[in-house]
């Protein structure tokens, strides 16, 4: 551009100097002056210039790339990958569908915790404009402009449990509640895309989207979602005559279904009153994927710190970032006390105590699991020799038993040589930490002095069992709502009729399965990546107003290969329900006829190994065996359309193990 | 720039001797020597300074290339595009509001607040049933070229698709046209929740404010339901197809369970309206082809049907879209550009694409006018006769014309238009009287050899049937008035109108009694029908009136009828007496339905106890009367009275959320009237 206009000023100053005669004075001048002309039109070339280029250049060069992508085909991305990887395997929905699967059975769809989207129906004066506007999924695009008013909404009441005065957040219905979380981040898309192959429709899919933050039973206080449920089942076994559905949650889904269960066949005032041969009139299979049957151990994390490993690596490399007053506001405060008034968190907390998850000295995956397994895996054979060390640097063995420890040390040492000075008598907790003022921010731990914390820190080490009584001690109020509605033991005598009242519903070691011997529960889940078991926590020292615990990141295990790795123990899973939580009840707690599953339902173990996406074009990858990757996984995919096209668990070749759950199941001493 | 390139001339001008001294800027030396070559050549420098700019700018082009030129522009718009974009976004969502306030004064509260602040609560669940046309479909399975559409909307929202490959999108949303069921290997459905119809097109809205008004009393999507269904399948084929009619009564059953029992009111609009008529006589009857929920299922589960712009008796518009594929709106834009619609426009005939896409939705032969002529008048008489376009004027331009209109009002009802006559072939024939009109019987006109050539056969429609002679006879029959309209549509489209009569009726019952009634193809038409026995159950009309609605039309042949469709409205007819404007004329209604057929039923045909209400429901009627926006701000107005406007009219709006908050027809103040509607209905003479 500079260029075209220097060369024009000499074109045009001769034109003008042949036409008129005065002018060539000037011309001489011109022709003379043409040299400092020109560096003084680079000058004019400023900086402004560029800048003004530069914007116009972005802009241009973006709607231009925008328009591109809208008028792309959208088989391109697929041509591309072809042509680099060679001819993909058809999508599973595309190979049933010549194999001549059609369209049998209904499905149902039951949304994890975070994953279904929520939209605001009555908000306070800051969220004006954002009527049923998703404040949860989609693009969040109002965390970012308005983040305090934003977690103002999210938040439940902290006595309740229910909506905050003047304030109502509803779960989005239908498949759009699930399908994508974010744009482009697909957690049921893939699922439902591949049905629709082989003939779904919304007339025979059906999402049982849910209110995720509220305790189970408060769905249904509040939006009637469990009546709902069950009358959208019952109108697709009606209008697809009369075949049965087959349902498919997910995640926290799981426990929300089996509490749906339970309450379907409980009498009205407090269940759903469809009789006790509902579930078998109405279900021909459960399909769980990524199932928490007996909770997860990074719930404990978040109740007791909101950390979960990746927030706490990510606080390790910017230390001051989480904790300044970004926008004025401590984040992680508020983040903890918007989670804490979910209700639905606390029902993924370790389930079945010392017996399920491990004492002090004994876990069940105890010395057998091996973290470097992936490796070992990965770079085959040649180094073999290396991993012999690494398998003696396992057989010392991780206590995951212990699943929060002060220190590493403690978390190593053996259980004789540990003194721990028991908190729970420490019941008076004394003057608040905080002074008020400072900490306008409501969470319990304000509440708590000096001396409990350090009562905390003391007991040193934590079993699942002690866990409990722990989150009891520090978070007093949150826990007793808690209690109100999930309880984590496992029942002696399931006859007794307390474990009719609501709260057992959840939790499959004090409630039995219904009586219909001719339902399949499957369990499904990705095995081969390492998944958070335990903690290794350290005391921070400035309190004043931060949260008094921390996981310990810089605590890491001696070798490559070792568990422990940024203050986190792992173990085999999806990376956030390990294989023992999701497996038991299927290898063993309901296999055969047991006194939780009275009527013998069949279980059967679908295990899919990760691995990884070849390149980048593949995506969330088609192996992928993570907790919500695994939705796009094809094997899984696969063999779901078959259950729901007619199979039975015989067709598709009954279990399907990589993990050691039935040994580690073995070790498990539980009455059945 | 420009600007302030001139302003500087004078001042160099003034000191010429400095500007040999190099120290000026480029530019400016170049204006300088301009400026001199112009005063060397001129006389007066202050006459001339006006043509020398103009020079000036001249001069200086063609060092500002087209390219430079083209290129700026381009990052001009981009840039501006995106920061207007931005500060859309960045906008606080009350902005419009202050602006609007800020310019005509503090608006009424919407009625959602007004009533929240009355202290009205959530009471029964609401079902919406939308209309034709407003609710979205999505694709399940397509063929090869709707690649990437999976589960996106073919209709509504952007309707990017009719742009990008507009015959694909046609072969989609058509249905088979022997079936009226989808084509083989397409699967489109409709969208199913509050987005279905919430927003037609983006900032369009149909349901959104009454949502929105609903949900500030306390509603939710708990005790809302919106009943999208395909509104291009029959009513008994959404069942067929998709189960639609058992959905909604599940959903009603399940809302009045979990609501403690409350009833529901149900709020169908247009279309909504016959397909809500079909749902509650399916629901009372027995399993295989009803519902199966019993006599009583409409006085247990609904207690209001609040029906808004309902075309109980069908619409004359429907019969200008079978016939000839043509709207009022779309006629106009064939008058004033005349090769444009009927170009090859991307190698289709547009209209004759429209039209085949259009004719294989049976759904719109629900809307053909019933009652024959009883209701709709004949050659020499219909319901609205006298009615006087001139009003709106009159009340517009107040008292001091009165004089004046009062005159010529009284003229023109001596010369009214003849409404009866739905089709007329010339303007001459529509106001002739009735034996000057020399007719010959079509019905048995030979259609002789196929008209077109089959050059054009890709394109379905069934005028290519048709030879001259069968065209030939359907012009000289001149006038077809609302009975014989059906005869008419038969014999031009025997193959639509035989799917059509499998699934709906226009007629009258004679004895309701008979057992043929208690087809489903009858349950649609409220003059073949009973209500269900509900004496407490409420119906309610509320339409808008006060604009001018399609009644008749005139037609003419087309001139050439080689792969067109050889009828057309006469766009040149033009009469301001009797409410004729470009071919069309006009009574009062709210721009689709006329006045009559949305408040028939209520005023006369279902008022107390008939033979088509023997439980003696009570009716109410609930007119609008049209205003437009009184500014641009103000978007489709708060008291619009047309079609689809009218679901923002905020006094519909409130009367809507009384009833759902529990109030009474009585309590809303019984009927609203503002057009004649009791006057016309006195005058059909059916016997109730």
């Amino acid at each position: 551009m500079p260029l075209l206009r220097r060369r024009k000023v000499t074109d045009s100053s001769k034109s003008t100097n042949s036409e008129s005669t005065i002018d060539k004075q000037d011309d001489k001048k011109n022709q003379s002056k043409r040299f400092r002309r020109e560096s003084y039109s680079s000058e004019k070339w400023s900086c402004w210039d560029s800048c003004c280029w530069f914007i116009g250049f972005i802009c241009s060069m973006w709607w231009f790339l925008l328009f591109l992508y809208n008028t792309m085909p959208a088989s391109i991305p697929q041509y591309v990958t072809e042509a680099i990887t060679g001819h993909l395997p058809d999508p599973p929905g595309v190979k049933l569908r010549k194999e001549g699967l059609t369209v049998n059975h209904p499905v149902v769809f039951v949304p994890g915790i975070v994953t279904g989207g929520l939209e605001l129906w009555e908000g306070h004066q800051c969220a004006d404009g954002l009527f049923r506007k998703r404040l949860w999924g989609g693009s969040f695009g109002e965390l970012y402009k308005r983040p305090l008013c934003w977690a103002e909404h999210m938040s439940l009441d902290n006595e309740t449990g229910l909506d905050p005065p003047g304030i109502r957040v509803r779960p989005v219905s239908g498949l759009v509640a699930a399908d994508y979380f974010a744009a482009g981040y697909f957690v049921w898309a893939v699922l439902i895309a591949n049905l629709a192959q082989i003939g779904y429709e919304e007339k025979t899919m059906y999402m049982a989207a849910y209110d995720w933050r509220l305790s189970f039973q408060n769905t249904e206080v509040r939006d009637q979602t469990l009546s709902r449920i069950k009358s959208n089942i019952e109108l697709m076994v009606a209008t697809n005559g009369g075949k049965k559905v087959v349902v498919i949650p997910h995640s926290m889904g799981v426990l929300y279904f089996l509490h749906f269960m339970k309450w379907v066949e409980a009498p009205a005032p407090m269940g759903g009153g469809g009789g006790s041969d509902w579930c078998a009139k109405h279900i021909k299979a459960v399909m769980n994927i990524g199932a928490p049957f007996l909770g997860v151990p990074k719930s404990v994390s978040g109740l007791f710190s909101i950390e979960a490993r990746d927030i706490a690596i990510a606080r390790a490399f910017a230390p001051g970032f989480l904790d300044k007053d970004v926008f004025g506001l401590q984040t992680f405060q508020h983040l903890m006390r918007m989670t804490r008034t979910w209700d639905s968190t606390m029902s993924m907390i370790p389930k079945g105590g010392d017996t399920i998850w491990g004492g002090l000295d004994w876990s069940p995956e105890g010395g057998s699991f091996k973290c470097s397994a992936k490796k070992l895996k990965k770079n085959s054979t040649h180094n073999t020799g290396q991993n012999a060390n690494s398998n003696l640097d396992d057989m010392k063995s991780v206590n995951y038993g212990r699943i929060i420890s002060f220190g590493k040390d403690v978390a190593e040492a053996h259980s004789s040589k540990i003194e721990r000075v028991d908190f729970r008598q420490d019941t008076v907790k004394g003057d608040k930490l905080a002074n008020s003022s400072n900490c306008d921010i409501w969470i319990e731990y304000h509440e708590m002095d000096n001396d409990s914390i350090k009562a905390v820190a003391d007991y040193k080490v934590y079993t699942a069992g002690s866990i409990l009584d722990l989150l009891h001690f520090v978070a007093p109020k949150l826990m007793a709502r808690g209690g109100a509605h999930f309880s984590y033991g496992i029942a002696d005598n399931l006859d007794d009729p307390k474990y009719e009242h609501f709260k057992y519903w959840s939790n499959p070691l004090e409630t039995k399965l219904p009586n219909a011997p001719d339902m399949e529960i499957y369990s499904m889940y990705g095995v081969g990546i390492p998944t958070e078991r335990a903690y290794v926590y350290k005391l921070i020292t400035a309190v004043d107003c931060y949260i008094p615990f921390q996981i310990d990141t810089s605590s890491e295990g001696g070798s490559e290969d070792s568990c422990l790795k940024g203050g986190v123990f792992s173990a085999d899973g999806d990376e956030t329900v390990p294989v023992l939580s999701a497996g038991f009840m299927c290898a063993k707690g309901w296999r055969g006829k047991t006194r939780f599953n009275p009527s013998g339902i069949r279980t059967y173990i679908r295990e899919y190994n990760h691995a990884p996406p070849a390149n980048l074009l593949e995506g969330r990858g088609t192996q992928s065996g993570a907790h919500v990757d695994i939705m796009g996984n094809f094997a899984l995919i696969e063999d779901i359309i078959r259950v729901a096209a007619g199979a039975t668990s015989e067709d598709l070749g009954g279990d399907r193990v990589y993990s050691d759950i039935f040994k580690w199941s073995d070790r498990i001493n539980l009455q059945l | 720039m420009s600007l302030l390139r001139r302003r500087k001339p004078p001042i160099n001008e003034s000191d010429k001797t400095s500007e040999a001294s190099d120290s000026k800027p480029q530019k400016e030396r170049e204006e300088e020597e301009e400026e001199e070559e112009e005063d060397g050549n001129g006389k007066d420098k202050n006459k001339k300074k006006i043509p020398s700019k103009i020079k000036k700018h001249e001069e200086k082009r063609p060092k500002w290339s087209c390219l430079d030129t083209c290129c700026w522009f381009i990052g001009c718009i981009c840039v501006s595009w995106w920061l207007l974009l931005f500060l859309y976004n960045a906008m606080p969502a009350s902005f419009p509001q202050y602006v609007t306030e800020a310019i005509t004064g503090p608006l009424p509260d919407p009625p959602g607040v007004k009533l929240l602040k009355e202290g009205l609560k959530a009471k029964h669940p609401v079902v919406f049933v939308p209309g034709i046309v407003t609710g979205g479909l999505e694709l399940w399975e397509g063929r090869k070229c709707a690649e990437g559409l999976f589960r996106k909307r073919l209709w509504g929202g952007t309707f990017g698709e009719v742009y990008k490959r507009p015959l694909c999108w046609v072969e989609h949303m058509s249905l088979d046209n022997e079936t009226g069921l989808d084509p083989c290997g397409i699967r489109v459905r409709p969208v199913s929740g509050l987005v279905a119809a919430d927003y037609f097109a983006p900032g369009y809205f149909v349901w959104a404010i009454l949502i929105a008004s609903l949900a500030h009393i306390g509603y939710e999507e708990k005790t809302m339901y919106m009943a999208a269904y395909d509104w291009r399948l029959s009513f008994q084929n959404t069942e067929v197809r998709d189960q639609t009619l058992s959905q909604i009564k599940s959903n009603i059953e399940l809302m009045v369970a979990t609501n403690g029992g409350k009833k529901a009111v149900v709020i169908p609009h247009s279309m909504g309206v016959l397909y809500f008529l079909h749902f509650m006589k399916w629901v009372e009857a027995p399993a295989p082809m009803g519902g199966g929920g019993g006599a009583d299922w409409c006085s247990k589960h609904i207690k209001a049907v609040v029906n808004i712009g309902g075309p109980f008796l069908g619409v004359p518009k429907a019969i200008a879209g079978l016939f000839s594929a043509e709207a009022k709106d779309i006629a106009v834009a064939r008058a004033i550009a005349p090769g444009f619609l009927d170009n090859d426009i991307f190698q289709l005939q547009t209209l004759q694409h429209v039209m085949r896409m259009s004719r294989s939705w049976d759904s719109t032969m629900s809307m053909i006018p019933r009652g024959g002529d009883t209701i709709w008048g004949g050659l020499d008489w219909s319901p609205e006769e006298g009615y006087s376009c001139s009003k709106k004027g009159e009340r517009k331009n107040d008292t001091q014309i009165a004089d004046q209109t009062g005159a010529a009002s009284a003229v023109s009802q001596t010369r009214s238009a003849n409404y009866g006559r739905i089709i007329s072939f010339g303007k001459d024939v529509a106001e002739a009287p009735s034996s000057d009109v020399g007719r010959i019987d079509f019905r048995g006109a030979v259609k002789g050899h196929s008209a077109a050539n089959t050059t054009c056969q890709d394109v379905w429609t069934e005028y290519h049937d048709m030879g001259f002679g069968g065209i030939r006879a359907v012009a000289e029959y001149k006038t077809y008035t609302a009975e014989s309209i059906i005869d008419l549509l038969h014999f031009v489209a025997p193959k639509m109108m035989a799917r059509g009569t499998a699934h709906f009726s226009f007629g009258i019952a004679d004895n309701l009694d008979d057992p043929k009634y208690k087809h489903y193809k009858y349950w649609s038409n409220p003059l073949e029908t009973t209500l269900p026995n509900a004496p407490e159950m409420e119906i309610f009309s509320l339409y808008g009136v006060g604009l001018p609605t399609e009644r008749a039309y005139i037609y003419k042949l087309s001139p050439s009828a080689e792969c067109y469709i050889p009828f057309q409205i006469d766009t040149s007819a033009d009469d301001e007496d009797t409410c004729l404007k470009d071919g069309v004329y006009s009574v009062d209604g709210d721009e689709t339905v006329p006045v009559l057929s949305a408040g028939f039923m209520c005023a006369k045909g279902w008022r107390g106890k008939t033979r088509f209400n023997p439980s003696g429901i009570q009716t109410y009627i609930r007119e609008y009367s049209h205003s437009p926006p009184a500014n641009l701000l103000e978007g489709r107005g708060t008291l619009s009275g047309a079609h689809v406007d009218i679901m923002g009219n905020f006094a519909l709006i409130e009367d809507v959320i009384r009833v759902a908050a529990g109030a009474s027809g009585e309590e809303l103040g019984g009927d609203q009237v503002y057009s004649n509607i009791f006057n016309w209905s006195e005058k059909i003479n059916l016997q109730l």
